[in-house]
Formats: structure tokens, sequence, C-alpha cells
């Protein structure tokens, strides 16, 4: 019996916690893709670079406060400085709307140029990020760090498996459920965020309601402002920021948002923690896992993995050529691309 | 004076003209139907009617008004409203969600507006929670005249309101769009089932080539026997 809830804890520390964490994070950045394409009409690879813009400036802020002494210990004073990289990202979309975007919109060019005119962006905001901030990496996560640590758990329940949550790990799931819920409930219930369905569904018809496209089109920005600086910063918070690392992002991102059905919010959201789990169940090493399980003589002496961790961004993509193959609405049927 | 009125309208895609002076003209509660063969410029005189499309000639008038510089919208917030022949509801949106997207100008109370609905389509109020991409066909077409309506238009356009729908379906939807008219609406269609649209018709216009053919009121026009054997088969 012992043996089952060792077992049991050793797949919660290894796999659900930290899936849930980071599927909630791919699960906000699928969502800020997902708009774009339902209201925009392109996939927007700049997507991750936006996430990055928005961590930066957490970071600058953070900094900020912790110079002149400001925290909210025991929690990290990232919450603090999500206003302001928020506002400042929100800022920094409507500028690229205003001068990038919205004359492509307007000469309503093909998607695939739009898709090109984004990797110029992502590439813009690549150079620009790294040019204010640095390549190397910076951990920002200051506050307590666990809420459950291993060893506190050992001593706790007495098993020989240890379960830690860390705070980040936690405040990232919160802040997801609580930002997810806000969009959900702006989508489905306020005057706007039904104009924003409608736009997205039928342009020409929205158009002949009155629903001005103009007034449509900030407030995505804005959502989509919103979803990319607290993913950003929660990842960041979760994992340490690295310029990099939010370049690679985008492609779990776009394969979760793809997998979900893209276009689709509920898609999205699934999505992310669909991708999320796969990575972790295929690149896990079952062999402690199974020792627990069963009779001794059989405990398998490899380590029982299906894939290395290096292969963790391929999983994405098979996943995403699968559903591609069967559903290519994806799960949730979205738009077809 | 005529009510609505689009004179000697001159329009056309790029230098290929389709409308070579045609004139369609609705009175007050009154029902309007444009026929003739494919080609003939139906849908391009309602789009032009509509501000879709430019004028390179012409003139359109609305209540003696001079309409012909005004956008789609500003003719929506005139009380025109227009029902596509296509994509003409908002699929994943709910039949409620649909009408309130309709009504999207209005700022005062819509549930009066959408009781009255509901009383014209009943068939709408049993599937207001049902996304409007799920109903059938015939359905579909009543939310698309549902969501026209919800801003209380003087005239009401409707491109093929009964294009894809069985027969029964298409006379029931021709009932409503009388009862529309008997509640003082002037109405504009395009109609593919040209006989029975003329029957509903206080006036038709049978285009040919961007111009109009015949123009007389819908009895006549049936009751014509070059009509008859040039477009109504008969």
């Amino acid at each position: 019996m012992i043996d089952y809830i060792n077992a049991i804890t050793l797949l919660a520390n290894y796999i659900i916690v930290p899936s849930l964490a980071y599927g909630s994070q791919l699960a906000l950045g699928a969502l800020g893709i997902t708009m774009v394409y339902a209201v925009l009409r392109f996939s927007n690879f700049a997507h991750g670079e936006i996430m990055s813009f928005g961590t930066m400036i957490s970071i600058f802020i953070i900094w900020l406060f912790q110079s002149i002494g400001i925290s909210i210990n025991p929690l990290p004073t990232a919450l603090l400085a999500l206003p302001f990289s928020i506002t400042a990202t929100i800022i920094l979309l409507l500028i690229l709307d205003k001068t990038v975007f919205r004359y492509y919109q307007q000469q309503r060019v093909q998607p695939v140029t739009f898709m090109i005119v984004s990797v110029g962006v992502m590439f813009f905001l690549a150079g620009f990020i790294r040019f204010l901030i640095g390549t190397s990496k910076k951990n920002f996560d200051d506050g307590e760090r666990f809420i459950v640590k291993a060893s506190q758990f050992k001593q706790m329940t007495g098993l020989a498996e240890g379960l830690s949550i860390r705070t980040t790990q936690a405040i990232t799931v919160i802040v997801t459920i609580l930002l997810v819920t806000f969009i959900f409930w702006f989508l489905n219930k306020t005057r706007t965020g039904k104009s924003m369905r409608a736009f997205s569904d039928n342009e020409d018809l929205a158009l002949l309601s009155g629903i001005n496209p103009e007034r449509v089109i900030i407030i995505t920005w804005i959502l989509v402002g919103v979803l990319a600086s607290v993913a950003g910063t929660l990842y960041g918070l979760d994992k340490g920021y690295k310029p990099f690392v939010y370049l690679q992002l985008v492609l779990p991102i776009f394969a979760a948002a793809i997998v979900g059905g893209v276009g689709n919010p509920i898609g999205a959201v699934a999505g992310g923690y669909i991708i999320a789990f796969s990575e972790a169940f295929i690149t896990f090493a079952y062999k402690r896992f199974l020792t627990y399980l069963l009779p001794k003589e059989w405990a398998p002496e490899g380590l029982v993995q299906i894939l290395s961790t290096e292969y963790k961004f391929a999983i994405s993509f098979v996943l995403l050529v699968i559903v591609l193959l069967v559903r290519p609405t994806g799960l949730f049927r979205g738009k077809t691309l | 004076m005529t009510f609505f009125e689009g004179k000697n309208m001159y329009a056309g895609y790029g230098a290929t003209m389709i409308l070579n002076g045609c004139s369609i003209s609705v009175d007050k509660g009154k029902i309007t139907v444009i026929v003739g063969p494919n080609g003939a410029g139906k849908s391009t005189a309602m789009k032009a009617l509509f501000g879709m499309l430019p004028l390179s000639r012409g003139s359109i008038t609305f209540e003696g008004k001079d309409i012909v510089h005004l956008r789609p919208e500003q003719r929506v917030m005139l009380g025109m409203a227009y029902v596509p022949q296509t994509s003409n509801v908002f699929p994943s949106m709910t039949v409620l969600e649909n009408l309130e997207m309709g009504g999207f100008i209005r700022v005062d109370d819509l549930s009066s507006t959408i009781a009255d609905i509901f009383d014209l389509f009943p068939i709408l109020k049993t599937k207001q929670g049902q996304a409007a991409g799920e109903l059938s066909g015939g359905q579909r077409q009543q939310v698309a005249v549902a969501r026209a309506l919800m801003t209380q238009p003087k005239i009401l356009m409707l491109d093929e309101p009964t294009a894809g729908v069985s027969p029964i379906v298409m006379d029931e939807l021709f009932d409503r769009i009388i009862d529309i008219a008997k509640m003082g609406v002037a109405i504009v269609m395009v109609e593919q089932n040209a006989k029975q649209a003329l029957q509903i018709a206080d006036s038709g216009f049978v285009l040919v080539q961007g111009e109009n053919k015949f123009t007389d009121t819908g009895s006549s026009l049936l009751g014509n026997s070059e009509v008859r054997k040039a477009f109504l088969g008969g």
C-alpha cells in the first residue's frame, strides 16, 4: 500500500505539479496567440518576444523596488511589478499596431504576408530586448521559495518520496485561474467581449451591425498585452529569465493553440495543459515509479524513459502533426488554418 | 415622393459595368422584388443600394434625402438593414447573442424588441441558447432576418432569403416577410424563386444585364405573357 502512495507522490512531484505550472504558462501564451488569430487573423510569431518584453519590464521594476526596499515578503516582488509590466506591454503593442500591423490590416494582406511581418517584429523585439537587458540569465524569484519542501513532506508523512511545491508554481496556477476566468467572463458576458467574438465570427456582418473594428482591434491588443506579460513573467519567475528561451517558447505555445483549435479560447487553455503533460509524461524516467509498483524481481534495470528530455520540443510537434492529420481544426474545433 | 429609391444606377467591379442605369424603388410597408436571370446584377443592385459598392452614376434617396455618399454603417444608423445572401449570421454565437449583436448600435434596452422578434419567429425562442451555426438552413435564415430587425429598421433588404431552403420553409419565410411589411417596414428582396416571390410582391423589377426590362406590380408581371415566357418558365 505504502508503495502505491510513494509511486503517486513521485508522479505528483515530478510530473503533475511542474506540468500544472508549465501548462498554465503555455495556456496563457496560447490564449494570447489564439486571440490575435481569431480577431486579426494572423499567426503572431512575435508573441514569444512580447512575453519576453513584459518579463524584462517586470525585472526592471523588481530591481527598482529592491533597490528602494519595497517588497511583499513572503510573496515575490514580481506580483507587485506585474501591473507596471502589463501597462508597458500594452503600450508597446498599441505602438506596434499603429506603426506596423495597422497598415497591413488596412491593405487586407494575405495571412502569410502578415505572418512574415510578425516574424520581422519578432526579430526587432528580440534585438531590442537583448540591447536593453543583455543575454545572460536573470533570476528574480525573491520571497519564500517553497510552500511545501520535499524534506518537510517526508518528515510529515513518513514516505520515502518527497513532494515539493514551489511558491512560484502555486502563484502561476492561481494567477492563471484568475486571469482565464476573467477573460472568459469578458468574452462571454460583456457587450464588448461579445462584439469581439462577433467580429471574429463574421467580420462583414459585424460591420453591418455597427461594430467598430478599430475598437475591437485595440481591445484585443490590450487583452493580449495582459496575457503576454503575465505569461512571460510567470514563466521567468518559475524557470529564470533568459531572452533566448522565449524564442523557443513560442513553439510549444503555437502547438498548444493549434492542438486545442486555433481561434478557440477554451482550446488554447486545454492545449497548453495537454502539451505540458505530454512532454512530462513522455520524457519521465519511470524506473523508480515501476520499482514501487512491480514485484522486486520485475524491477526494471534501465531508466524506462520513452524519450530523453532533449526531445521535449519534438513532442509538441509530434502531437501537432497527429492532431493536424486526424482533426485539422483542433480538439475543440477552431478555425481551419 | 418615393420612400426609398435608387435611380439610374451605374456601378461595377473595376472596368466591368454590372449595373447600366437600373432603378429600384420601394414604399413604406410595401414589398419590392427584384428578379432576373443569373448575372443580371440583382445582388449587385442590392449592394449598390446599401452602399457596399460605389456608384459611378446615379442617385439613392431615402425619405427624400440623398444618401449616396453614406457608408453602410451610416445607412444602418438611418434605419436601413441588410441581410446578405451567405454568411449572414455569427455561427459560433448563440441565437440570443446574434440578436444582441444585431442591436449593437442601440444604447437602449433591447428586451422588448427581442420579445417582439420571438413573437414573430417562435422557433428562435426555443433555440435561443443554441449556436446559430448549428441550426438548420431555414432557422438560420430566420436568425439572419431577426438580426437585421434588431435595429428596428424602416427598410429591410434581403438578398435571396430563401436560397437553399425547402419549399415549406420558403412559404413560411415569405409569410413572415409579409408580416414584417405589415408592420410598416419597406422590403426590397432579390429572389431566385421568382414566381412565388412575385405573388407576394407589391412591385416587381425584372433586371436584364443591369437594366430594368420590366417594372410593374407583382400580379401584372405574373400575368404578362412575355415575362412568363422569358423568366418564369412559361
